[in-house]
């Protein structure tokens, strides 16, 4: 396994070993359940609530506007829909607007509200590098919106948000914001109050800590309606008994993520340029897909014209390099990425997406065998059938 | 791969032998795919599975390819106007000629294989008299630098279920570059051989001949995705042109049927004679596509003499020189008959009968042995 060049951090990274021992001594050990009276439920108790306070130094707020999930997606989930379904039995709203290129965990919990919970959706544009405009988000509000929400960085192709300026349409209004800062969580300052956010969600295992634990900031004051009830953990937000190794897990790895943010968001940008321009340079009618700039450290994607992912993929994993691709073909028909649509990429050129995202394990030894290996895969592919194109 | 029991023995054959196998699967255009309930397994999430499972098993990566685009315009596209054109296609020799065999085999060397392998029932006789099974990981790389017209394709060695017809489209480059580890075996052994390797012993492949099919009705399927008025009824006359009755649209039949004449089939209505000996049994003899007319006639009309091929493929790159004696197979199950081949131009052949033949069907494929050699074969005029 040595030698596998791991560029998928985007889809998910390694549990680092401090996270791992710190998560260990709660399952066989200290096991109670934090609810309890007794000394075994206080053990869990007081690691719990560390734990939450690390969070909330990290994030900058309250430990108590945390509110601990399985899953950056159960996080989307539950703002939108707690805070639409809140606002709208208050007589605060029934609009929500969120943008085309959002994970799935938002667009398809929107459009669940809409077709479902009789809610009225905005899909607001991007622009061809797959950023908001402030500006079309004033224009989509109304006096009865109920939320808000525009993702911190792109999954498929890195693009930042301008999350203030954003948020600051809001604010001026009123209107509760949220962001899905799954993506952004490694690299990106995660302080609420410089984001402006009302709500943000976040997830393990994209920092280095498990899959299967993921949180919701939410501001003291937004209105909230439960998802999973059951008990009154979490500030009764969110029932069900605290998943303490996995909680521990989800502190450690956001503490040391924040602590070596920058540093690391510099090497990491420097390998990204790299990458970016060695791709550029080396393989003809190929294209950065995203802004050049505002984006992710370790975020790099392209469109490699007159081929499909797939090609690229499986020659990439046969020489040991993992990578993806924002056109998945999951089931059935292969469909073009939403986020690429949006952003006006054709069709044809969708399917020859390829994300190469860096991270910890990375070394510029390994962009360059990247370098070496995907230019004449590319060639091969291309050279390989007459309707390979058609 | 295909979950079932030939390719997965296949794959686990040639990783015994120290190949480096890696495990595919085509996505194929179904209308599954498209939106339609199935109770067609191929293709299917479980069978995809299945497959994974056997890859597991094994321990070698796999990987899903999409083949939809190309599956459905050169195999799916040409096998609905073949229908329409008045002839009976085979759509899995469409699909070794332009999926399996090109676009799968050039995707494969593209990504730096060395060989194809699949779960077929044939065999190749290598320039140095290897066959298949024989050629070791340490043979050279690329056979292909080897001369031409050295490599032939052989009949399976289980003659129940020998699969050479639908492979008489390969080229001297592929069978250079192909492997069919379990022709050498029968299939009972092979199932034995499965077995002994913990892989599945059921046979999902040879189910479905239209594997895109999605209950295995290719009628049903033909007036689906046909545009109206495509498919239209018309007469049923005999030879001499008397109309008899009327079909129900002309891609229904094919050469030899006798079911689904209705009452025709035994007793001729119209204009029957008083005082006719018992009514003889009808048979399609041919479809005229241009009058939309079928043909019917009793048994003694069924048979010819001769026929004429298109698309003809020489699997040694070129014909024999002149006119020769082979043995001939006009449909996947029937019997070697013998003929006379003689090339003509454009790729085409004249074939004549030693004896009259049944069934000669236009769009099936003519496929030319000479004992277990199979020289190639072309598409019936």
């Amino acid at each position: 396994m040595s030698d596998i060049i791991y560029l998928d951090h985007a889809a998910t990274t390694p549990v680092r070993p401090e996270v791992l021992e710190a998560m260990l001594p709660y399952f066989s050990q200290h096991y109670g359940n934090p609810s309890s009276l007794h000394s075994l439920g206080r053990a869990t108790g007081k690691a719990l609530r560390a734990a939450r306070e690390q969070m909330a130094e990290v994030l900058g707020c309250a430990p108590g506007e945390i509110v601990v999930t399985s899953s950056g997606t159960e996080a989307d989930n539950l703002a939108l829909r707690g805070v639409a379904l809140a606002r709208r039995q208050r007589g605060e709203g029934q609009h929500i607007v969120v943008s085309a290129v959002e994970h799935k965990g938002i667009l398809d919990t929107a459009c669940h509200l809409r077709d479902h919970f009789g809610f009225e959706l905005t899909v607001l544009p991007v622009d061809a590098t797959g950023r908001v405009s402030p500006d079309d988000l004033g224009a989509a509000m109304r006096p009865d919106t109920a939320i808000v929400s525009i993702m911190a960085a792109n999954n498929e192709v890195g693009t930042l948000q301008p999350l203030r300026a954003l948020s600051a349409v809001c604010r001026e209004r009123g209107v509760p914001f949220h962001s899905d800062a799954v993506q952004a969580s490694g690299t990106l300052s995660l302080r609420v109050d410089e984001l402006g956010v009302d709500l943000l969600s976040l997830g393990g295992h994209k920092l280095y800590g498990p899959k299967g634990v993921g949180l919701l900031y939410v501001r003291r004051g937004t209105p909230l309606l439960p998802q999973i009830t059951g008990g009154s953990q979490e500030g009764k937000r969110r029932a069900s008994t605290e998943n303490v190794p996995y909680i521990v897990g989800l502190a450690t790895a956001l503490m040391l993520s924040q602590a070596e943010r920058q540093t690391e968001s510099v090497r990491l940008t420097a390998m990204r340029e790299r990458l970016i321009d060695g791709v550029l340079a080396s393989i003809p009618d190929a294209y950065l897909t995203g802004h050049r700039t505002e984006r992710l450290a370790n975020h790099a994607s392209f469109v490699a014209r007159g081929i499909e992912a797939e090609g690229m993929l499986i020659g990439l994993d046969l020489g040991g390099i993992c990578a993806s691709s924002g056109s998945a073909c999951t089931s059935g028909a292969q469909e073009p990425s939403h986020v690429l649509t949006a952003m006006g990429v054709p069709r044809v050129d969708a399917v020859g997406h390829l994300r190469l995202s860096l991270g910890h394990s990375n070394s510029e030894a390994d962009v360059a065998r990247v370098l070496e290996v995907l230019p004449p895969l590319v060639s091969r592919l291309r050279a390989m059938s007459p309707f390979a194109n058609t | 791969m295909s979950g079932g029991v030939d390719s997965s023995l296949a794959a686990a054959l040639l990783a015994e032998q120290g190949y480096e196998v890696t495990g595919v699967m085509m996505r194929l255009w179904s209308e599954v795919a498209a939106g339609v309930e199935s109770s067609n397994k191929c293709c299917s999430l479980e069978a995809v599975d299945d497959a994974r499972r056997v890859a597991d098993l094994l321990g070698i990566p796999f990987y899903l390819i999409n083949v939809e685009q190309p599956f459905k315009q050169r195999v799916v596209d040409f096998t609905v106007a073949s229908y329409l054109a008045g002839e009976t296609p085979n759509p899995c020799v469409q699909c070794n000629r332009h999926i399996r065999f090109d676009y799968l085999f050039n995707y494969a060397m593209s990504l730096g294989a060395d060989y194809l392998a699949t779960g077929h029932y044939a065999r190749v006789r290598r320039p140095d008299g290897n066959q298949s099974l024989v050629i070791s990981p340490q043979s050279p790389r690329h056979p292909s630098v080897q001369p031409p017209s050295h490599h032939s394709l052989l009949t399976g060695l289980d003659p129940a279920k020998d699969q050479s017809y639908v492979l008489h489209v390969l080229t001297q480059e592929t069978l250079a570059r192909v492997l069919f580890p379990v022709g050498e075996y029968s299939k009972p052994h092979v199932r034995q051989m499965a077995a002994e390797r913990g892989l599945p012993v059921a046979s999902r492949h040879d189910s479905q001949d239209l594997c895109f099919l999605a209950d295995g009705d290719y009628r049903r399927f033909l007036r689906d995705w046909t545009p109206q008025g495509a498919i239209e009824p018309g007469p049923i006359v005999d030879s001499g042109g008397r109309v008899l009755g009327r079909h129900n649209g002309l891609p229904f039949y094919t050469v030899g049927q006798r079911k689904g004449l209705g009452a025709l089939a035994t007793a001729p209505r119209s204009g029957a004679v008083a005082g006719v000996a018992a009514p003889e049994p009808l048979f399609v003899l041919r479809l005229e596509p241009a009058s939309n007319t079928l043909v019917v006639g009793p048994a003694a009309e069924l048979g010819r003499d001769h026929l004429t091929a298109h698309s003809v493929n020489w699997i040694a790159g070129q014909p024999p020189a002149g006119p020769f004696e082979v043995q001939v197979k006009i449909r996947y199950k029937a019997r070697p008959a013998v003929a006379t081949v003689a090339p003509l131009s454009d790729g085409r052949v004249d074939v004549r009968l030693a004896q009259p033949l049944r069934d000669i069907t236009r769009g099936q494929a003519a496929v030319f042995y000479q004992g277990e050699v199979c020289l190639g074969g072309g598409l019936i005029e």
